[in-house]
């Protein structure tokens, strides 16, 4: 049993809340400037210089990518060989959610009362937690601020299993094609296939925490986010929707057994600027 | 590039077409989808809006708080399309500018026709750069709103692009159909 402080925690999340707001990955950057050059549209290929511009002066000047500092998702897989010490886990991570955004300058997007007075809570709480219970002694968080325009183009169906493989592409396909230049493309496509509504979901957004252009490592799967992408880049969507070649940077699939009956497929949306960071205790 | 001002001209105005790449300079006011719905209902109880709305541009965008010494923080724009159960009303009563992303509904977009309006589009997701563009920030309403309060900008050589112009035309359709395969 390894004892791990829950003020260790708090800090954390709170350096990652910042971290991941002002620090664009490498790998979305190296997608970019891939698109930037691969793509036809002068215009287009203006957008991406921009959004390149923009991560630049983010990281340098440590101010957000995005005005919208998003839902703070957190990740957690805790080593059942961990012993948390000195307050609830749940608890510090709400604290380093709170601490983050109020030291890092984060705008603060969560209200209660969502369906009526819709009140701001002023400091970015709560967060949408998913914990899991994995082997060790570690414990690792990853914050993923998750902004409203791409997470409002969320989709979920549960296909007869007779539409199989070609209903799955045609169902991704029209989510991305319906979101046209909502979710700020060019998009990741986090896509959950199987289990319930609610695992697909869930596989849907841990698919996006996935490196762009790292492929499922199932080759039937790997196979298949090709051939989404290639069918997604045909929209002429391109980056913003100004029209263009580059409407997704990715198409990354996770995927789970499912109840003979069903056939359920979720896609969850990430904007251009695909933020999340990990750190392990 | 087309140097513009804002509150806008209807001149100016009459001579944008969708694709057009513009540098705005002068006045912008800010409000997200909670700052409309207060607007419409000021409107409704037959009150003052909290300023003169004829003329004047309406930047759908939200903030990250300013650290010290920012004018302010990142301020790209937001989902347009939140807005478009209040801006026919507000395009009737004197709005001619608007800047967001995303489409329009065909109710917004025959208003801009029907009143010689226009939408711009800013760029999604590059809250950072914009900002630079911003040289002035002060609150005018609704101030318990938090991030949704509205704001009185100025700008200078703040960059967009016209989506939809007075003609009828629409660049999210034809740049679109341009390069679907």
């Amino acid at each position: 049993m390894r004892e791990i402080d829950s003020g260790k925690i708090t800090e954390t999340v709170a350096r990652l809340c910042q971290e991941a707001n002002f620090v664009l990955g490498e790998d979305v950057l190296d997608a970019l400037k891939k698109a930037r050059d691969a793509e036809e549209s002068p215009l287009a290929r203006q957008v991406l210089d921009q959004l390149l511009e923009n991560a630049g002066i983010a990281g340098d000047e440590r101010i957000p990518i995005c005005q919208d500092c998003g839902t703070a998702v957190v990740f957690l897989e805790v080593g059942q060989d961990v012993h948390i010490v000195g307050g609830d886990l749940y608890g510090a991570v709400e604290e380093g959610v709170r601490q983050g955004y109020g030291q890092g300058y984060l705008r603060k997007s969560i209200v209660s009362q969502p369906f009526s007075a819709r009140v701001n809570t002023r400091d970015n709480t709560p967060a949408v937690i998913h914990a899991e219970i994995v082997k060790g002694d570690r414990l690792q968080i990853t914050v993923m601020p998750k902004g409203g325009g791409s997470e409002n183009m969320s989709r979920l169906a549960v296909l007869k299993p007779a539409e199989g493989r070609q209903g799955v592409i045609d169902f991704v396909v029209k989510a991305v094609d319906d979101a046209g230049s909502n979710p700020c493309p060019p998009v990741i496509v986090g896509v959950g296939i199987g289990g319930t509504a609610d695992k697909a979901m869930i596989l849907a957004k841990k698919a996006l925490l996935r490196r762009v252009g790292e492929p499922n490592p199932e080759p039937e799967v790997a196979q298949l986010e090709r051939e989404i992408l290639e069918r997604v880049n045909s929209l002429g969507i391109g980056p913003e929707g100004f029209g263009g070649r580059t409407t997704a940077l990715a198409v990354n699939i996770e995927v789970f057994p499912t109840h003979i009956a069903s056939l359920p497929v979720a896609v969850n949306l990430q904007c251009y600027a695909a933020r999340h960071k990990t750190a392990a205790l | 590039m087309m140097e513009i001002r804002s509150p806008l001209e209807p001149q100016a105005i009459e001579k944008l077409s969708a694709g057009d790449q513009v540098s705005i300079t002068g006045v912008l006011y800010t409000a997200r989808d909670a700052a409309h719905k207060r607007l419409i209902e000021a409107l409704e109880r037959g009150e003052e809006l909290p300023f003169d709305i004829r003329g004047q541009t309406l930047y759908y965008m939200g903030p990250s708080p300013a650290k010290p010494g920012q004018v302010i923080g990142a301020a790209g724009p937001t989902t347009s399309g939140r807005m478009d159960v209040y801006s026919p009303r507000l395009i009737a009563a004197g709005l001619k500018g608007m800047i967001g992303k995303g489409a329009r509904s065909p109710e917004v977009k025959e208003a801009i026709k029907k009143h010689k309006a226009i939408y711009f589009a800013a760029i999604g997701g590059a809250g950072a750069l914009i900002a630079r563009a911003i040289k002035k920030a002060e609150l005018v309403a609704y101030e318990e709103l938090g991030a949704e309060a509205i704001l009185r900008l100025e700008v200078e050589n703040f960059p967009a692009i016209v989506v939809n112009d007075a003609h009828g035309g629409d660049l999210y359709e034809e740049g679109k159909a341009r390069y679907r395969i």
